[in-house]
């Protein structure tokens, strides 16, 4: 018994590369969970680590649009929660930098692929917050885009990411109420409420849809994330589905989404809608978009404004653990 | 040859060597970053503590607070456990086809294994 386990574990060192990927791609099929310590391909792996660290700077960097209104909101009871919002992005952030860092990076090199530009997030986060609207706007669009996303990774194949997408999901459902009660609140107000609700909606519209990413067709990571199971839904599926949602929402606010050619298609049993300004998007990702060295340089100064605070807190606990040896 | 064995952090440290640096192809940063600390959170009174994830901290109290402000903002716990990462020792994916498998051949630990005559109601 024991011989033969012994066996076939070193006789696992010789094998080729596929035939250990064929294992894996077993295990992957029967929904089994891939953890932190069991074999994976580098791909697999590096692809885990740019999808699961470009989430947690979206999280991050989503903080900033909506913490500079935390100030401005209209309420005392609107400004608590909005703060316990934000909050929550900033817990989002952790449990993701927590899921990559078991795949062998390290955050602190995750910060400085963020603050040097070569780590990308969400593109949306770059456009501004104009008004009180948008942040209304940004929970229930923004937000309920995300949830679509992340209810479909709380399935994915790597084991600490799904864990920490199951914790997001039961927090994030309040971010999008919060965002609706914003809005309906707005729509049920004067003119210019109902004015400054249309166009928060005007405006993030299309960033939204925007969120899921290329066209199936022009999506280059999918294929192998689909296979892998890491993703489970196609963007364009998580698209139509999220037109779906809002676009009968939207009747219950009174507004209009500004798409002249979205039409409900009884054949399909779901909204046709207009074509994204791909333009648009490509020249955001590449960082082009109105905010993007804005927020860049709104982390930078975070991180390296920071520092002394990290370094002073490691010389307290060196200082207390010395301390207490000498005692 | 394809490397099997990887460390990582996240209690999952191999045991023959806890503490040790990562070695990966990944940049490690220059900067000296907070130690990682394992989070267990027991729920309510009564319930096990159980891993809910990791962050870091300089030190333990400031691990306790930072989960507390991480993990438990919605009522998920009344007791935080905090552990440094390096600490666990844990077994080797790679070793669980030999060291659990003496489990399956031994069915006869299971109560199910037994027929009882059915003038025996409850045992």
């Amino acid at each position: 018994m024991q011989v033969n386990a012994l066996f076939l574990y070193t006789q696992r060192f010789d094998m080729e590369t596929d035939a250990i990927e064929k294992i894996f791609q077993q295990k992957i099929d029967e929904e089994i969970k891939i953890e932190p310590k069991d074999w994976m391909p580098e791909k697999y792996r590096q692809t885990l680590i740019r999808q699961i660290s470009q989430h947690a700077h979206s999280e991050i960097v989503g903080m900033l649009p909506e913490g500079g209104w935390i100030k401005y909101a209209p309420t005392l009871k609107r400004k608590a929660i909005l703060i316990a919002k934000v909050q929550d992005e900033a817990g989002h952030g952790l449990y993701l930098y927590s899921a990559a860092e078991t795949l062998g990076i390290d955050y602190l090199t995750m910060m400085e692929q963020l603050v040097s530009g070569k780590a990308k997030y969400s593109s949306i986060f770059n456009y501004p917050s104009l008004s009180w609207a948008d942040m209304g706007a940004i929970g229930w669009l923004v937000d309920g885009a995300a949830i679509l996303n992340q209810v479909m990774l709380c399935r994915t194949s790597y084991g600490p990411y799904a864990r920490a997408m199951v914790r997001i999901c039961k927090e994030e459902s309040f971010h999008q109420r919060q965002g609706f009660d914003i809005l309906y609140t707005l729509s049920q107000g004067t003119d210019e409420q109902k004015a400054m609700c249309q166009d928060a909606i005007n405006r993030w519209w299309w960033p939204s849809l925007m969120m899921f990413g290329p066209k199936d067709e022009a999506s280059t990571h999918s294929d192998q994330s689909m296979n892998w199971k890491i993703k489970r839904k196609s963007n364009d599926e998580l698209r139509g589905q999220f037109v779906n949602m809002i676009a009968e929402q939207v009747k219950v606010l009174g507004m209009t989404l500004p798409d002249p050619d979205l039409k409900w298609n009884e054949e399909k049993n779901s909204y046709d809608f207009g074509e994204i300004n791909w333009d648009e998007f490509w020249n955001v990702v590449k960082g082009n978009g109105p905010c993007n060295k804005q927020r860049i340089e709104a982390r930078r100064k975070a991180h390296e404004g920071g520092t002394w605070v990290r370094e002073a807190a490691l010389a307290y606990a060196d200082k207390k653990k010395n301390k207490s040896k000498a005692a | 040859m394809i490397k099997l064995i990887r460390k990582f952090y996240y209690g999952d440290y191999d045991s023959t060597n806890p503490g040790a640096s990562l070695n990966t192809n990944e940049k490690l940063s220059e900067e000296t970053s907070w130690p990682l600390w394992e989070i267990f959170v027991r729920s309510k009174q009564g319930l096990d503590h159980k891993h809910v994830g990791s962050l870091h901290a300089a030190d333990a109290a400031m691990a306790i607070e930072n989960a507390r402000d991480v993990y438990t903002r919605r009522n998920e716990g009344i007791s935080i456990w905090v552990v440094q990462s390096k600490y666990i020792h844990a077994t080797n994916a790679e070793d669980a086809d030999s060291l659990y498998d003496p489990a399956n051949d031994k069915t006869y630990r299971h109560p199910t294994f037994f027929d009882l005559p059915d003038a025996v109601k409850h045992m």
